[in-house]
């Protein structure tokens, strides 16, 4: 079992950094770690796929020389699937990012507990 | 056949309104949303009435290129009503909070919302009618983000927070989607569902790859959970439904995480296989999930001072009645859980659109004691608040009677899970009266002291929307045997 | 008599009376314990709940106001010194017993987040053990789906690149949606940052005046104009050319979207904002991101129901090789390319100065 996890040191990695960029995206406090985080889990993901999609020993999925077969080249799926996934996790990231330049303009804090305290204090008075 | 077209279309429609609506200016782009609602209620109409007259559903090809090579939706009964009924409720929430929509967002920024609005309708619609993994995943995201323009076009710190609150929610749900996905594409090599499903039947038959696809189920049912707001994973609910524009309240809370769980159910139905659902230990854990979202939602709503967030709360016991009825296991419990869904989306919709007449006449104040004696200076949305929460309590000839009528006959049906899910449907329910009626109570209480405004005449289109929502809850309570036999075929034609 | 009087003040019906009234909470006293409960039950679930107890100040309750008080007086110290947000520490200088209390609960918060990651990180790393192999031939994803496109993927698009024939052609559906993402994400970044003139009010100008930092930048750097002048077009036209053979090498729409984006940016660091709105402003912007999809969406749209009703699209798909070859794909990725681009730059301009 262990082998195995060597031998797929690839995804190994990419579950590894899943798991820390889910981590920060539940529970750090500041709100850019927590863009990071995303960041980091998604990436993680497109390794992943990236990983699934090579076969040793094969050329890019590109027509070189005419040559059309199957065994020739690697998996074009995974490619495209990580293409899709990036432009999703651009724009998320973009998103993520101007909310907090309001929150931040408005609280003058990045520590989301603190902004959620002092919305409540807000509502409160 | 035209018909078969209209799922493509409708689809299609509203994502190009959306577009469209960029360089409208806002009455315009309110004009072309309401229009691609409306035409997207008439083609869903005939999408349903045809699929249920030829007693088949069918898949349409995204392209020039067959089932596992190219994308496809599929629409059956069950798409064609989910469809009908969500885009009714979003007519009818969009044209209910017309007023407060014009006065919360930034005038030059009106026709963003209505984008919001468009394409939601089409993520909704794209969620319902799929039948390829990846393209549901990439509508999750349309639909996320579009709730999150929702929330913050208020442009308040509190609506800012909430959003904030929501995205990171839901993109630790959209991030373990996504690695639920690919693991499955991975074990199976397809993205379709229909293949995947074959590919996962001889997975299972061979009794290779267990611990991948348990773990797949899992990651898959908790990402859709937390995006839908199942009970240990509702902490942004209330901040969010507490705090948006009306219209948005009503959308997010009965459409979006209803969209959510129509993909997970057509996942579990479509490629992994409800008998290897069953069989996994997973829907127990839903199960409990949901009996224990029924109950604390409601203890949280009943210690909730605003109304609002009261609602929402509720919201959260709602959704633990849905997943409960997913999590018994039987096809009786599973279409239990569609109507509650339906029941769900209806009433809650106008629960928050008819909460915001009394408002008004309120002078905005939120909290109960404001509220006392509203019914009586804004009677409609006095009546449609309260036929909301009778039929969220399970008053007969209401729709939510029907609902918790279903839960309690296929609980029957499942020997272990029966006394567990009557005694929650018991308590639930007690609970649930509790603080309804209390609302109900207040509303016709008597006012000490006369509320800032006096009587206000409300607008006809928001008098039309609260009988329309009343009249849908009556239909939904009295016309209830077509719709589950509806249920029931169009979950016979998931397999 | 007056015992009976002096009961009712104090009786149930009387608190239910008052509860009715929204005057009282009676379960206020269990709320704290109950949530309590729920963190040692739950401990996936206790941050989250863990968080919601310590905002939650009732009134009445000092400690926690208190707390509250303390927390925003340290954020508005901090965000006087240019601060990280690590930095509001409350302890550090508060050596009282509450703030004790809340160091040991951040003790707690990073010992159970280093569980949590374990946990996750076990569970997935348990379920890879048992994956397919990696870089093995036989793997179930290298089935008669890959193989079609690699086999037949050049007769039946047209696009020697293959991954470019998947992406927009037979799985465009997904490319189209993916197109509207990052458009609704463009509209939403619009709501939140773009400053709308209503009419000069006060609150116009005064985020017109915070969120404007153009103030701050160098004026007529030589270096960077001068650098600027020989990348930007080299930048531009490697960008149109990544776009332009997207169906033929490795490349399309959205990387050369992003190299073109990137060139505009350069440009608008160089020269600033004034001779950058001479070249591109709110309304091309507009005009190119409409048009774009608009296109996109009809002649996908006019490809889908062909493909679905057996009709013959009627688009040549010319020969492979060429630039001009592969049908739709080409023009397509000309959209494409041309949304990500006006899309990054505006990213780029609205979080600079709020608009174009």
């Amino acid at each position: 079992m262990a082998s195995h996890l060597l031998y797929n040191i690839e995804e190994t990695v990419a579950m590894i950094l899943f798991g820390i960029g889910f981590t920060m995206l539940l529970l750090h406090r500041n709100l850019i770690r927590k863009i990071m985080g995303m960041n980091i889990m998604d990436t993680a993901v497109y390794l992943f796929l990236a990983a699934k999609g090579y076969i040793k020993g094969r050329m890019v999925p590109i027509v070189t020389d005419g040559i059309l077969d199957a065994s020739a080249y690697m998996n074009p799926v995974p490619s495209g699937l990580v293409l899709t996934g990036i432009v999703v996790s651009v724009s998320t990231t973009a998103l993520m990012l101007a909310l907090t330049i309001r929150l931040y303009e408005r609280y003058h804090s990045l520590d989301l507990d603190q902004i959620l305290i002092q919305v409540k204090k807000e509502e409160g008075s | 056949m035209l018909v078969q077209n209209f799922p493509f279309f409708s689809i299609v429609l509203a994502m190009f309104s959306g577009i469209l609506s960029s360089v409208l200016n806002g009455k315009q782009a309110r004009n072309v949303s309401l229009g691609v609602i409306g035409s997207t209620i008439i083609m869903s109409a005939a999408v349903f009435f045809w699929c249920l007259g030829n007693g088949e559903s069918y898949t349409y090809m995204m392209g020039h290129f067959p089932a596992p090579w190219g994308n496809e939706i599929r629409a059956g009964v069950l798409e064609g009503l989910t469809a009908l009924l969500f885009s009714v409720i979003m007519l009818l929430s969009v044209l209910g909070g017309m007023r407060h929509t014009f006065e919360d967002v930034e005038p030059s920024k009106v026709n963003l919302f209505f984008i919001m609005i468009d394409l939601m309708l089409s993520s909704l619609l794209a969620l319902i009618y799929t039948n390829d993994l990846f393209t549901a995943y990439v509508f999750v995201e349309i639909n996320t983000i579009a709730g999150c323009g929702l929330i913050m076009i208020r442009q308040k710190g509190r609506s800012f927070s909430a959003a904030i609150r929501y995205m990171i929610m839901s993109q630790l749900g959209s991030g373990l989607f996504l690695i639920g996905l690919t693991l499955l594409y991975d074990v199976t090599g397809h993205l379709l569902m229909s293949p995947a499903k074959e590919t996962v039947a001889s997975i299972e038959a061979a009794g290779r790859y267990e611990i991948p696809m348990l773990v797949i189920l899992a990651v898959i049912s908790v990402g859709l959970a937390i995006k839908s707001g199942l009970y240990p994973f509702h902490s942004w609910i209330p901040y969010t439904y507490g705090y948006a524009t009306p219209t948005a309240s009503a959308i997010l809370s009965g459409l979006v995480s209803k969209g959510y769980i129509f993909l997970l159910m057509k996942i579990f139905y479509r490629v992994l296989g409800q008998e290897n659902v069953i069989a996994s230990r997973m829907v127990n854990v839903l199960f409990l999930f949901g009996l224990a979202g029924m109950i604390m939602g409601s203890v949280h709503a009943i210690l909730e001072e605003d109304t609002r967030r009261m609602i929402a709360y509720s919201s959260v016991a709602q959704i633990g009645y849905i997943y409960m009825g997913i999590g018994l296991g039987t096809e009786s419990g599973m279409v239990a859980a569609v109507f509650h869904m339906f029941t769900h989306s209806a009433t809650k919709a106008l629960l928050f659109i008819s909460a915001v007449g009394l408002y008004e006449v309120s002078g905005e104040k939120k909290d109960f004691r404001s509220l006392r004696g509203a019914g009586y200076r804004n009677r409609l949305a006095g009546v449609g608040f309260t036929v909301g929460a009778l039929s969220m309590v399970g008053f007969p000839m209401l729709s939510g009677f029907i609902s918790k009528l279903l839960f309690a006959t296929s609980a029957l049906q499942s020997p272990h899970k029966m006394m567990l899910t009557l005694i929650g449907l018991a308590v639930s329910t007690v609970l649930n009266a509790i603080y309804f009626l209390r609302l109900v109570i207040t509303l016709y209480g008597r006012a000490e002291q006369v509320a800032v405004k006096g009587k206000q005449r409300c607008s006809f289109v928001f008098g039309g929307a609260i009988v329309c929502f009343i009249l849908l809850n009556l239909f939904l309570g009295l016309m209830s045997q077509p719709v589950v036999r509806a249920i029931t075929e169009g979950l016979e034609m998931f397999d | 008599m007056s015992r009976r009087k002096d009961n009712y003040e104090t009786s149930r019906w009387r608190q239910f009376m008052q509860w009715l009234a929204g005057e009282i909470d009676p379960l206020t006293a269990a709320k704290v314990g109950m949530i309590q409960e729920k963190a040692e039950t739950l401990p996936d679930e206790k941050m989250e709940r863990g968080k919601v107890s310590t905002l939650q100040a009732t009134p009445g309750n000092e400690s926690d106001e208190r707390e509250a008080h303390s927390a925003a007086a340290q954020a508005e110290k901090a965000a006087g010194q240019a601060k990280s947000a690590m930095a509001a520490e409350p302890w550090l200088n508060q050596p009282s017993g509450e703030s004790r209390g809340l160091r040991l609960y951040r003790r707690f918060y990073q010992v159970m987040s280093i569980l949590l990651c374990m946990g996750i990180i076990s569970v997935l790393l348990w379920t890879i053990a048992y994956l397919p192999i990696f870089g093995n031939a036989g793997n179930p994803d290298n089935n008669e789906v890959s193989a079609r496109y690699i086999e037949k993927g050049l007769d039946e698009t047209g696009a020697v690149n293959m991954v470019t024939g998947m992406i927009l052609d037979y799985r465009a559906f997904d490319t189209f949606g993916e197109s509207c993402v990052l458009f609704i994400a463009s509209c939403c970044v619009l709501v939140l940052l773009r400053i709308d003139n209503d009419g000069g009010s006060e609150s116009w100008k005064k985020r017109q005046t915070e969120a404007n930092d153009r103030i701050f930048e160098p004026k007529n750097d030589i270096i960077l104009q001068k650098c600027a002048c020989v990348l930007v077009p080299v930048i531009l036209v490697f960008g149109i050319y990544i776009i332009l053979n997207g169906h033929l090498s490795p490349g399309g729409g959205f990387s050369g979207g992003a190299v073109l984006g990137s060139g505009l940016i350069l440009y608008l660091n160089a020269f600033g904002f004034q001779k950058a709105e001479r070249i591109f402003n709110g309304k091309i912007y507009q005009r190119i991101t409409v048009s774009a999809l608009t296109f996109y969406c009809l002649a996908k749209s006019y490809s889908f129901f062909t493909g679905a009703n057996h009709l013959n699209s009627g688009i040549p798909l010319g020969t492979p090789g060429n630039i001009l070859s592969s049908g739709l794909i080409l023009p397509l990725n000309i959209c494409v390319g041309l949304v990500v681009a006006c899309t990054m730059y505006a990213f780029y301009t609205l979080f600079r100065k709020g608009g174009m």
